[in-house]
């Protein structure tokens, strides 16, 4: 639709359309994604969801060379109160024999302690504790093995298993999360 | 016009699948009545409101869980804990009351114009099914909630199902799946209000099929004569129709986000009680009118009888209204008993939401009397005594003036 004007002129008046278009179409394009975005939001896990982000476990009643597995976010952490020997098997492993090489002191905040999310980084299985060639962890879905720092020794998983945010807050009581 | 396009990919689809050529029949160079007023805007708002409707809701059933235990917990989950929840609620809840309003313009725009007169029979009684089927879903979405209006309410209207003589308490036992509203019922209910706005899109569709065999009605109520009275739906309709859902949005926002529970019951904030009943029960605004029918009776049956009357005289009014013109401009004694009509809808809104006592009894039975005579003895008279005002020759000539179309007497603006 073209509208000449009698004191514009043709090519004027396009112009001024086409800005009016484009700042409209604009607008509109701002506007509709503006309400397009709750729609997609809703999705993402909600404020119930959220607040069971964090778990707080005593660590007390855990004697030395038990694990525990406690739920957070849904998913199992293991908690793994480390013997000696245990704990200078992981720190003595030579980095050449690891898949994914990192120091057992990066993993622990104290030696005797090892906090793990307790998912195979393969596909999601949980690994059964003391198990397998390095005391560890073996994955009863793919054979993967995972050793007392819960660094991954066998394949087919590529890396080692997470290591949650977590914090003391005293001695004998950690928050994961 | 046939479709046309320099796209390569665009012509090898609709050689195959021909959406585009029917997007550019029905949308672009539709033809319609060129003196179309803003009254005609209500049809594409509530196919709009419909697909507010059901996004929304799609999305609020990816939350609510349908069980009389939880029902009420996780529409509160939504309303506190869900990312936007409070929003996509207050947008369902209210969008309810938004397509009641917009439809009941629409349907009150076809009462003035006469849109239901041949040949549009079938395209009103298209209409009329479509506003049943919504009547049905929003009392069912209201049970969702689970809150003392949404299970007392749900008791009495399935208990009009108790005053069909012999078989009516089986048939509430067989609506309710046990022998009062419980789980079973809440069940069924989320079920059939998530299939039935899909029913009322098929419904549209057959609605919009039969107004596109013969066009749109129009302010003036006759025929188009020929090209020169129609103009392409496209920009001028999409434009005037983008122009009043932008006014409606701009409404609807003001009711969502600052009375938002302006048109709710505040008893359906109380979690449903199965042993006590709220002091007043009422439906939603949108049910008001037929409830009052429904109380003006005395009798259980009768009172039931006369509400369902109240939609289905609908259907027979393309024969009720004898008068051969449509449009109520050139009738002059029908514009009155309209504006009568109108009134008596009101009254009974108020009616309805009012306890049945006094003075509101009264003026119910009188509001009720009066529907059926607008429908059964006025209009019919009407059409058979008014002598219409002049119509004009063509939709052209009241715009164009006498000179466009020379005609003997053009038709005056005021009455």
């Amino acid at each position: 639709m073209t509208t000449i004007t009698k004191d514009g002129g043709a090519s004027d008046t396009k112009s001024r359309r086409d800005f009016l278009y484009v700042a409209a179409s604009a607008f509109g394009a701002v506007g509709a994604a503006a309400a397009i975005w709750p729609f997609i939001n809703q999705m993402n896990p909600s404020a119930d969801v959220l607040a069971l982000s964090s778990t707080e476990v005593d660590l007390a009643p855990i004697a030395a060379g038990m694990i525990v597995t406690v739920v957070w976010r849904g998913k199992p952490v293991f908690i793994s109160h480390r013997t000696a020997k245990e704990i200078s098997e992981a720190q003595n492993a030579k980095m050449s024999d690891l898949l994914d090489p990192q120091a057992d002191a990066d993993r622990v905040q104290k030696p005797e302690w090892l906090v793990v999310v307790g998912v195979c980084t393969h596909l999601g299985c949980v690994p059964l504790g003391h198990q397998g060639n390095f005391d560890g962890w073996f994955c009863p879905c793919h054979g993967s093995q995972y050793d007392t720092s819960g660094r991954v020794r066998v394949g087919p998983a590529p890396a080692n298993l997470p290591v949650p945010p977590y914090a003391f807050l005293t001695d004998t009581k950690i928050r994961i999360g | 016009m046939a479709f046309q396009t320099n796209s390569k990919l665009v012509k090898w689809i609709d050689y195959r699948l021909p959406i585009f050529t029917m997007a550019q029949h029905s949308l672009i160079e539709y033809p319609t009545p060129k003196n179309l007023s803003y009254l005609w805007n209500f049809g594409s708002l509530a196919g709009i409101v419909l697909v507010i409707q059901i996004v929304t809701g799609i999305v609020l059933a990816m939350h609510y869980t349908p069980h009389i235990d939880f029902a009420f917990a996780s529409v509160e989950h939504i309303m506190r804990d869900v990312n936007y929840g409070w929003l996509l609620r207050y947008m369902h809840a209210n969008g309810a009351s938004a397509f009641f309003f917009v439809v009941y313009i629409h349907i009150f725009r076809g009462f003035y114009y006469g849109s239901y007169k041949s040949p549009r029979e079938v395209l009103w009684f298209l209409g009329i099914l479509i506003l049943l089927v919504m009547m049905a879903t929003a009392f069912m979405g209201y049970v969702l909630p689970w809150g003392q209006m949404s299970y007392w309410g749900a008791t009495v209207i399935t208990n009009l199902f108790s005053a069909i003589p012999v078989v009516g308490e089986h048939i509430v036992t067989w609506l309710w799946g046990g022998y009062s509203i419980g789980n079973p019922t809440l069940n069924r209910f989320f079920s059939l209000h998530y299939l039935l706005p899909f029913v009322l899109v098929g419904l549209v569709m057959l609605h919009l099929m039969a107004l596109h065999q013969h066009g749109s009605n129009n302010p003036l109520g006759i025929d188009r004569k020929g090209p020169q009275d129609s103009i392409p739906f496209h920009p001028y309709y999409t434009v005037k129709d983008l122009f009043g859902l932008m006014v409606f949005l701009v409404v609807f926002s003001i009711l969502m986000f600052y009375f938002p529970n302006a048109l709710g019951e505040p008893d359906n904030y109380i979690p449903a009680n199965p042993l006590v009943t709220p002091a007043h029960i009422v439906p939603e605004w949108y049910l008001l009118p037929f409830y009052a029918i429904l109380r003006s009776v005395p009798d259980k049956l009768g009172g039931v009888l006369l509400m369902f009357s109240s939609i289905f005289i609908l259907f027979l009014l393309p024969w009720l209204d004898t008068s051969p013109v449509r449009s109520g401009r050139f009738r002059p004694l029908f514009k009155q008993f309209f504006l009568i009509f109108i009134i008596d809808c009101c009254v009974l809104l108020v009616v309805g939401a009012n306890p049945p006592e006094g003075m509101f009894k009264i003026v119910g039975r009188i509001a009720t009397a009066y529907y059926f005579i607008h429908f059964l003895i006025i209009l019919p008279l009407v059409g058979w005594f008014e002598r219409p005002r002049p119509l004009p020759q063509s939709i052209s000539e009241p715009v164009l003036g006498a000179g466009a179309a020379p005609s003997p007497a053009p038709a005056r603006e005021k009455a």
